[in-house]
């Protein structure tokens, strides 16, 4: 069928014949296809039955790899470990499995490439485009054919029908909307609280014990958690994401910033963990200069100056904790965070 | 068929014509074939990038199904006591457990899983380049630019898919990830904290967000890429395939080898190739391997954090952005994480709606089936350089720690060099881009008018040495002056068919300013003309 349809001035014979007068009144006129060059195989059936030979040996070397995925699933056992060179130790199942399965996969693909390429006709032909566009009259038929079908619907005459449609089509998706409300609770004020309150003890997070001021060194960065808050509680998860603590001791001389002077206990203070650009906890601490450093975006606060940002994407400082010694000698929260912890949001304020 | 009897087609046909005359009755199969068996296909590597992209997605849809049959998508805490020695007795939500089952206890767990994420990888990164090349040549255009919007949709939905992905195993780093999904969530004014607490099923990081993205990933986004790809493969069938200028070449016809057997041979092989790569990619070289990095707890995170290269350029944006927040009415605007959500968003929608901008520019109403030599459209290629420039810029913001570690270089200067070159990045990239194209063109005219360079020096009798410039062919003096050169629109007459004066509107002048931004005099050099070519091949003065 695809003789049919080439576009008679692009072939090649016919271009041959117009080409001196194309030439003499356009240069650069479209000469038409080039004329098919024959490939060595087209030519020389030796060359072909190599093309052949080869084609077979790709397909049969996919046979054996499949054959070797299989018998490397059932001989390596799942722990298998090998060490190879350039790439250390690794897993023996995945490197076998993944090379096998490979090269099964490759030898098909490159023998069906080779076969086209070598093999099938690598003739060029020219098919004519359709326009994509209707003819006019096939538009004219449409349009009749659809002011008959409205006309006979009496959708236009009819306006009460086509309005109380319109409306119950419009109305009946807020049925799912009306569902995803039980998706999850509504904000109200729970990223304003958090599990610190007046009388809690600074539970140090590696030791899981109360914290003295005497654990906290100069230089030091310890992270708690409040007292109560343990590691199997069922919404663990969700409290420390808001709870977690960073607590560093600065020489009480070097704190810059008043209130955070009196929010310390003898130049202990105790600043949220979760970043307020978008909530990484901050990990990176840097003695000499009280610096934080936020891995994720880089947002970095002074803890000796009320955690101002002085730089990255943060928005601003870190909560602070206003901490003090019970009675007993450890360090307690003298009651909640006084603003959000964690990344700003509309309704912070 | 119909006319003969039972038994007769029965003795006659082979089984395989039984079979399909069978379907016939029943599909109507002939018909498709007739119009399909034989389709031409035009050949020219770049157009097997899209085929990549296709593959990939084979793969990632057949290596997903295996590894739903093993992954818990859930986040009920447990101890671990698996084969993984390492992580013995840590707590971990099933979900990570049950990654880490797939990764060392499963036989071939681990490679499925990692033949998953690498056509993951290779499918973005095939969408990318498979883009650039539609986009540099033309290709968006009439008949195309819907084809071109179910590509981007694909595009960015493979972005998402691959979020929620990477996002299952709730290991710390992707655990990293969501989190900071949900901080950029609750930047946005009004709505923030409840669509967080809607997508996390309350506070973050909750029970739920894993099973939401889980049935996200493998049934809602994929659901509407496969509808995607399927569209997009029935246009590019209907449309039939863009071709390159060139002999035999024309705006009404397809010239290339037939669906069977050749393509059917090279594009079907094809897949195999590209499964097969990525296979021994994936027994090689480890791609996220969440063991190493623990399960994820909100108290808890690892340096270099980095997601997948596909979501860099947003993490640059979200990275480099100074922390403004603006205080006002007892509500916070926290730009500083707002605006990036917004740039992100707008340089996509630049991508979805440049097909639309150029045709209205050049007011080009004709369908185009040849393609555009990207220096033939100087202005255009130029403003593609500059958004892929800004977007390698972001990449490079969204891992400046991984610049300053490996480079030794000051994690700020890293910051302070991409907010300025993030600007100043695309306005070099345009000017030397297009200042490459005309001077491409030039050089194209220059071959045309003079011919091609031999290489071979002459001596004049009078001492002079030139260099012998050979003519073209005529094959290729067409291929070089086959492109369409558009003519600046102006603005229409400044008084109407009545006489009366008659203001342009503002459309209409910024459209004529735009129009000689790509077309005017210096933004195009106007192509060699038959006059000229005979004026100089007529004799005089050429050596």
């Amino acid at each position: 069928m695809s003789s049919q349809e080439i576009s008679k001035e692009s072939l090649p014979s016919e271009q041959d014949t117009a080409h001196g007068t194309a030439v003499a009144e356009n240069p650069f006129a479209d000469p038409g296809l080039p004329p098919h060059r024959p490939r060595i195989q087209d030519i020389d059936e030796r060359a072909a039955k190599r093309s052949e030979r080869t084609v077979a040996l790709l397909f049969t070397l996919s046979m054996l790899a499949t054959i070797g995925f299989i018998a490397s699933f059932v001989i390596f056992p799942v722990d298998k470990i090998v060490y190879v060179w350039p790439l250390g130790h690794v897993s023996a199942t995945n490197l076998s499995l993944g090379l096998t399965l490979g090269l099964a996969l490759f030898c098909i693909g490159a023998g069906a490439v080779h076969w086209a390429r070598t093999l099938m006709s690598d003739e060029e032909v020219a098919d004519d485009r359709h326009a994509i566009e209707a003819t006019p009259d096939v538009k004219a038929k449409v349009m009749a054919d659809f002011a008959d079908g409205a006309r006979e619907s009496a959708i236009g005459r009819r306006p009460l029908i086509r309005n109380t449609m319109f409306g119950a089509l419009a109305m009946v998706p807020l049925s799912g909307v009306v569902l995803l409300r039980e998706l999850g609770p509504l904000p109200e004020k729970k990223l304003f609280h958090t599990g610190w309150a007046k009388g809690k003890q600074l539970i140090n997070m590696n030791t899981n014990e109360p914290l003295r001021p005497e654990d906290v060194a100069v230089g030091s960065l310890t992270f708690a958690k409040p007292q109560g808050l343990e590691e199997d509680d069922h919404d663990f998860s969700n409290k420390i994401a808001k709870d977690a603590l960073m607590i560093v001791r600065i020489q009480p001389e070097d704190i810059k910033d008043k209130r955070e002077l009196e929010w310390s206990h003898e130049g202990i203070v105790a600043f949220s963990k979760i970043c307020t650009h978008v909530g990484c906890p901050i990990s990176l601490y840097e003695q000499q200069t009280h610096h934080v450093l936020c891995p994720c975006h880089q947002s970095t606060f002074d803890l000796s100056d009320g955690a101002r940002v002085i730089f990255g994407p943060a928005g601003h400082p870190l909560p602070q904790l206003r901490i003090g010694v019970n009675d007993k000698g450890f360090l307690e929260a003298l009651g909640d965070f006084d603003e959000p912890v964690g990344p700003a949001f509309w309704e912070r304020g | 068929m119909s006319t003969t009897t039972a038994s007769d087609a029965n003795r006659k046909a082979p089984a395989g014509e039984r079979v399909a005359d069978w379907a016939d009755g029943r599909l109507g199969i002939y018909s498709l074939a007739k119009a399909n068996m034989r389709k031409i296909f035009p050949d020219h590597w770049s157009f097997m990038l899209g085929e990549i992209c296709l593959y990939s997605f084979l793969i990632i849809i057949l290596t997903g199904v295996y590894l739903t049959l093993f992954f818990h998508p859930s986040m009920n805490e447990i101890e671990y006591h698996g084969s993984y020695v390492p992580m013995h007795g840590i707590r971990m939500t099933e979900a990570y457990a049950s990654t880490l089952d797939i990764s060392f206890d499963v036989r071939g767990g681990l490679l499925i899983r990692q033949i998953h994420h690498w056509a993951a990888v290779v499918f973005l990164a095939g969408m990318f380049v498979h883009m650039m090349r539609v986009f540099f040549t033309g290709a968006f255009r009439k008949p195309r630019e819907i084809n071109w919007l179910f590509g981007f949709l694909l595009f960015v939905l493979g972005m998402f898919t691959g979020f929620t992905g990477y996002s299952l195993p709730d290991d710390l780093l992707s655990g990293t990830g969501v989190r900071f999904t949900q901080g950029a969530i609750l930047s946005m004014p009004i709505v923030g904290t409840y669509i967080s607490m809607f997508l996390f099923g309350g506070e973050f990081p909750g029970h739920d967000i894993i099973a939401r993205f889980y049935s996200i990933h493998i049934l809602l986004l994929p659901g509407i890429m496969l509808g995607l790809v399927v569209a997009h493969l029935i246009l590019v069938f209907y449309h039939k395939h863009t071709q390159f200028p060139g002999p035999g070449r024309t705006n009404k016809n397809v010239v290339g080898m037939p669906l069977l057997p050749v393509y059917m041979a090279k594009a079907g092989g094809f897949f195999f190739l590209v499964f097969g790569v990525i296979a021994v990619i994936s027994a090689l070289f480890t791609i996220n391997p969440i063991w190493t990095m623990g399960p994820y707890r909100p108290d808890q995170v690892s340096t270099g954090a980095q997601p997948d290269w596909y979501m860099g350029f947003a993490e640059g944006l979200v990275r480099v952005m100074p922390g403004w927040e603006i205080n006002l009415w007892g509500h916070t605007l926290v730009l500083g994480v707002l605006i990036p959500l917004v740039v992100f968003g707008v340089m996509l929608a630049a991508i979805a709606l440049y097909p639309f901008i150029e045709s209205w520019i050049t007011g080009d109403k004709r369908e185009h089936h040849l393609l555009d030599r990207p220096r033939n459209a100087p202005t255009r290629t130029a403003l593609g350089v500059a958004w892929v420039t800004a977007y390698m810029i972001m990449l490079v913001g969204g891992g400046n720690d991984i610049f300053a570690t490996h480079f030794h270089l000051s994690i700020n200067s890293i910051t302070w060099f991409v907010r300025i070159f993030f600007f100043l990045g695309p306005v070099i990239a345009f000017i030397v881009t297009k200042r490459i194209c005309l001077g491409l063109q030039r050089r194209d005219k220059d071959k045309v008018l003079h011919g091609r360079e031999s290489g071979i020096i002459k001596r004049l009798p009078h001492g002079e040495f030139v260099e012998i410039h050979e003519p073209l062919s005529q094959a290729q003096l067409h291929a070089l002056t086959a492109h369409e050169q558009y003519t600046p629109a102006e603005i229409g007459p400044s008084v109407d068919e009545n006489g009366v004066e008659r203001k342009p509107s503002r459309t209409e002048k910024l459209r004529a300013k735009l129009s000689k931004g790509y077309y005017g005099e210096g933004n195009q050099i106007p192509k060699a003309s038959v006059e000229e070519y005979k004026e100089i091949t007529s004799g005089h003065g050429h050596h």
